[in-house]
């Protein structure tokens, strides 16, 4: 069960972003930033937190779980150390994946060369 | 009879020209809806397997994130990213797949320029607005939250 409402919610999120994407015309660069935003946006008005109570992985693979990861570390940080964890709760959440994305993305291109457009 | 069939035909082929633009979002959407929602439930599988060797939600969900994006680096790595978003759009790119390959397909594309300004620089194309929005979305929301808490 936890599998089907992980495929349904997530695949919702990915045919929200396509509708953007066929109906706006916006690039997917910029559907990455306004669903990281909304992530961040919902997350604060407490839904997203509920979302991903209700679907795990279907939630929090999607961006908007990584906006949402931001503002739930904020949260955590500023209940746990202060106001001082508007500034450091966010990337302290998602240390992990920002490193890793970068340090992937240059091993990537260490090991990689661009395919020959043919 | 005969003008009733041509008149259904007529109609038909109307009706298939309405659609056609319709349907081919329709059929887009559902492309992201399948690929999206496996990508989840991959996640979902590593999530359970990752909570059962350290027993830490957390942990387990940020061990998912770096696989999923350690695998979607190495699929750019290998040219292939481009044909799975070609077919699935959204679904391939809005999960956190598409962020990491947002960062390893301009590294590698942009090697030629050299590793300082063209793999260090360029990779932060479309994860450096991501980052930036989503920062100050969370500083923005961090602040209205200390303040209600007050």
């Amino acid at each position: 069960m936890d599998y089907l409402k992980a495929f349904v919610i997530g695949g919702l999120i990915c045919v929200a972003g396509q509708i953007l994407i066929d109906k706006t015309k916006l690039t997917p660069g910029r559907i990455l930033v306004a669903f990281v935003v909304a992530g961040c946006v919902f997350s604060g008005l407490g839904w997203y937190g509920k979302l991903v109570d209700f679907a795990g992985a279907g939630a929090t693979v999607p961006l908007p779980g990584f906006g949402h990861n931001l503002v739930k570390g904020v949260i955590r940080e500023i209940d746990e150390a202060g106001p001082i964890g508007i500034l450091t709760g966010g990337l302290k959440a998602a240390a992990a994946g920002v490193t890793a994305a970068v340090l992937f993305g240059l091993l990537t291109a260490v090991f990689f060369n661009p395919k020959e457009k043919g | 009879m005969m003008n009733n069939s041509n008149l259904s035909k007529d109609r038909f082929l109307k009706m298939v020209d309405k659609a056609s633009p319709n349907s081919h979002i329709f059929t887009n959407c559902l492309k992201a809806f399948v690929v999206g929602g496996l990508i989840c439930v991959f996640g979902q599988l590593l999530s359970v397997w990752y909570l059962s060797l350290t027993g830490d939600k957390d942990m387990a969900g940020t061990l998912t994130s770096v696989s999923i994006i350690l695998i979607a680096a190495l699929i750019t790595g290998i040219g292939k990213f481009d044909n799975l978003a070609k077919f699935a759009g959204a679904g391939a790119v809005v999960p956190i797949s598409g962020f990491a390959n947002s960062v390893a397909a301009p590294a590698v594309e942009f090697k030629k320029e050299g590793f300082i300004f063209g793999v260090g620089a360029k990779m932060f194309v479309i994860a450096g607005p991501v980052l930036v929005y989503g920062l100050a979305a969370s500083v923005l929301t961090g602040i209205i939250y200390y303040f209600a808490k007050l």
